[in-house]
């Protein structure tokens, strides 16, 4: 396809009117704003990217007390909102389909689908910070740690070794950083989300133009990825031992 | 005259996931879940965390090539935005684990 002036101007005159004056036509425009919104993603991968550099360091100096750490959350919690995330992609896509297809109300159902599976793991979540709280299990100064490393449960009493609860107490700031960043992202997600139902709902979305509920999408798949990585890194640390 | 804009043929006609796919990599996602829990009651001594990262990494493969479409994007400068995010995130964990595993190093 060949871009003349003329047929710049003839797509800016007879096509969509979300089409702005700089992009020459419909494909390029979307292909900016999702390149646009990779590159934000990429960003996000260096800022998740610096607590995982501390946790792999502090993984590494501190082993055993972060194994036993660990064992202190509870993997069914874990397991379950990583599955409530799973399926939010999946409506996600569900959801880019339909405003693909021009469907409102499939749209409008999917997005607050996600919502839903959005507020379901910050619920879960809340309940296991609210868990931590009781067991004085989050840094500061009430902070209490008391447990055996991992594999000693078998020894004698005088025999067993226990966790150092300065090391424990590293791995819970890390676990807080991390999935209070997590959450936070999660709770700005559900908000744009919350926008875009509004949106689909008073029919701003269509074939023709659904570029926010795309890029919007990307967002939401990065956050899922991001537990994918944090839920085995957290939860499922020395738990054979 | 040049094609000044390449892309722009193509982009007219985006990919749209089938429900069947879709449905197929959520299904997969929810099994290597299980797995991942699973493998880690297992004692593979040092493997346990490659195996748990390696399940990690192929749910995040699936992930970015199908649901954020990846695949089917017809803007080539994408898969170079992500691959050049994984290479400064193996720069900013590899350096900073060398100086860190090497400091009793005499």
């Amino acid at each position: 396809m060949q871009t003349s002036p003329a047929a710049v101007v003839e797509a800016h005159a007879h096509d969509n009117p979300a089409l702005l004056h700089h992009f020459a036509t419909e494909g390029q425009q979307k292909n900016a704003a999702s390149l646009g919104m990779w590159l934000f993603l990429a960003q996000e991968v260096m800022f998740f990217g610096g607590m995982f550099c501390a946790y792999l360091i502090y993984r590494y100096k501190y082993f055993g007390d972060f194994g036993s750490a660990s064992q202190q959350l509870s993997i069914t919690l874990g397991a379950i909102n990583t599955a409530v995330l799973i399926c939010s992609s999946l409506t996600v896509v569900l959801a880019v389909r339909a405003a693909q297809l021009g469907k409102r109300t499939a749209l409008v159902i999917w997005l607050l689908l996600t919502i839903v599976l959005g507020l379901v793991f910050l619920g879960i979540k809340a309940d296991e910070y609210a868990e931590k709280f009781e067991k004085h299990h989050v840094p500061g100064p009430h902070f209490s740690y008391h447990e055996l490393l991992p594999g000693q449960e078998g020894k004698p009493a005088a025999e067993q070794q226990y966790a150092n609860p300065r090391h424990a107490e590293m791995y819970f700031s890390l676990y807080f950083a991390m999935t209070g960043m997590h959450a936070l992202h999660m709770i700005i997600g559900v908000g744009i989300f919350a926008y875009l139902a509004l949106m689909a709902y008073r029919g701003k979305y269509g074939a023709e133009y659904y570029t926010p509920i795309e890029n919007s999408g990307l967002y939401w798949h990065f956050v899922d990825i991001v537990w994918i990585y944090l839920f085995p890194l957290l939860y499922l640390i020395d738990r054979h031992r | 005259m040049a094609n000044h804009f390449p892309n722009e043929a193509e982009a007219t006609h985006d990919h749209i996931s089938p429900v069947g796919s879709s449905v197929a990599i959520w299904l997969t996602l929810l099994v290597f879940t299980g797995i991942t829990v699973g493998a880690a009651f297992i004692d593979l001594g040092p493997f346990n965390i490659v195996v748990a990262l390696v399940i990690a990494t192929i749910k995040a493969t699936l992930v970015v090539l199908f649901f954020m479409h990846v695949k089917y994007t017809n803007e080539k400068l994408t898969p170079l935005v992500i691959v050049s995010a994984i290479f400064f995130l193996f720069l900013l964990l590899g350096l900073s684990m060398a100086d860190y595993a090497t400091r009793l190093w005499r």
